[in-house]
């Protein structure tokens, strides 16, 4: 009876701890699939930086940085934050944005041009409201620094 | 609603849009419907709740404004608005607004065909932020209103002709949370003696004083054009001669572009000055600049 009821348990909680790592898994990888994995990332964050260059709201904070450096680091960053196997290597949020004083239009003005360029790139509204979801955590780590 | 309403207002508002327009290239930057639209009394919210959030899309380097026309038609009342509303730095919001109630069943009786009032409001953003704050936006605001004319609300027992509502008012949007779309939720506390909103005047011979009134809603951002969602007013009901009862309604907003915006609801305003069950059609349209 007892051994029964151990297994029972057993396998309950296997089962229980495989739901989980899977659920987690798929959970957090639908996003990662849905934004195109890395490639569909690195896509969205050219036409991200193709469309910083023509919004005079923010170019102006980007003038001479490195283009490829930033390319790699903000692509790394969006793969890992959404469930992709990436490690974002670049420096902390509130170090890479202080000084610059962004303010909340230029936040405003990149969040649309991340949203334009996911459009571009035909990224589902579930995937894009579920990333932005997760950016805006980042806000007061990149605003008024 | 008669189907040449629509095409009248669609002809005003383009008339009378497209010079605003022009005055300002750009609508501001704030994300698409983070500006809501504009409530009968003239202050961004839904249609009949204030929002917290401020009118149009001006983000804190920028000012902007709206122009809206609105009408409501039920079967005994129609209600014509009027608005303008100017937001400097997603900080302070100034409105303005018009009321007209045309009294098409009453008027005959009451030897006047209209009731209307004005309203001059003002909001302030205290704290937060719609999208970015865990806390959501808090905003306070006024509502001054000033009835035109004051001879049939003070028959039915109205104590005054103008008075101020005070709101607190907090919204929030939830990322990815109903089949990954984003919510807006929005629950003020407003503080007031208006009979229907002050249309029927300030105060009565049933309570004179000031109520606190919960008034909440929630939408559903369907993508960044849509928005379908419900709304609740509760309201005092201060005069003997004909009971008040709370107004709701079911809204669904269409936001092609930051300037401009289409609402369609329906909306239950319950029993009016002794008239029962007025439900109808409310259509409004939003210039932004
Ligand atoms: C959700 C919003 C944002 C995210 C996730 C983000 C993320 C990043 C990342 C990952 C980098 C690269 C860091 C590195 O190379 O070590 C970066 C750099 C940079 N960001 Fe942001 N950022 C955001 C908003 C903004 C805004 C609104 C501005 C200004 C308008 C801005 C201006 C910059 C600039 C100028 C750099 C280059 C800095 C340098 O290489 O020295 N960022 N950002």
């Amino acid at each position: 009876m007892i051994i029964v009821a151990r297994t029972l348990a057993l396998a309950a909680t296997l089962a229980l701890a495989t739901a989980c790592a899977t659920s987690n898994r798929s959970g957090d990888s639908t996003l990662y699939q849905g934004l195109g994995e890395r490639s569909g990332i690195a896509k969205i964050v050219e036409d991200l930086l193709y469309r910083i260059v023509e919004d005079d709201r923010i170019a102006p904070q980007f003038k001479g940085i490195d283009v490829v450096q930033f390319h790699t680091n903000l692509t790394d960053q969006i793969c890992e934050i959404s469930g992709g196997p990436c490690t974002y290597t670049g420096r902390a949020m509130t170090e890479v944005h202080e000084g610059m004083n962004v303010t909340e239009t230029q936040f405003n003005a990149l969040a649309e041009q991340l949203i334009l360029a996911m459009e571009e790139n035909q990224v589902s509204t579930s995937a894009q409201n579920r990333l932005l979801g997760r950016l805006v955590e980042l806000h007061p780590d990149i605003t008024h620094r | 609603m008669k189907p040449s309403t629509l095409c009248r207002l669609t002809l005003v508002a383009c008339v009378s849009l497209a010079p605003a327009a022009a005055l300002k290239a750009d609508p501001g930057s704030r994300l698409w419907a983070t500006g809501g639209v504009t409530t009968i009394e003239g202050t961004a919210g839904g249609g009949l709740v204030p929002w917290a959030l401020m009118s149009g899309y001006a983000s804190d380097e920028e000012w902007g404004g709206t122009l809206t026309l609105s009408r409501a038609e039920t079967d005994d009342f129609t209600l014509n608005v009027t608005g303008a509303a100017l937001n400097w730095r997603n900080r302070i919001e100034l409105s303005i607004a018009r009321q007209t109630l045309d009294l098409d069943t009453l008027g005959a009786a009451l030897g006047q065909d209209e009731l209307s009032q004005d309203i001059f409001a003002a909001k302030v953003r205290l704290a937060g932020d719609v999208l970015y704050s865990d806390y959501g936006q808090w905003s306070l605001g006024l509502q001054h209103k000033h009835q035109r004319e004051f001879d049939v609300p003070e028959a039915v027992g109205a104590e005054d002709d103008r008075g101020t509502d005070v709101y607190l008012a907090a919204s929030k949007l939830f990322f990815a949370a109903v089949l990954d779309r984003n919510l807006l939720v929005n629950v003020s506390l407003r503080g007031t003696r208006a009979n229907q909103g002050g249309l029927l005047g300030f105060g009565g011979d049933r309570n004179d004083s000031y109520e606190a009134m919960l008034e909440t809603s929630a939408g559903i951002l369907l993508n960044r054009s849509w928005v379908v969602g419900a709304e609740y007013r509760q309201k005092p009901d201060n005069l003997g001669f004909a009971r008040e009862q709370d107004w709701w309604d079911v809204f669904v907003a269409w936001i092609p572009d930051r300037r401009l915006s289409v609402t369609a609801a329906w909306a239950d305003l319950g029993d009016i000055a002794g008239l029962e069950d007025q439900r109808g059609l409310y259509v409004s349209l939003q210039g932004t600049f």
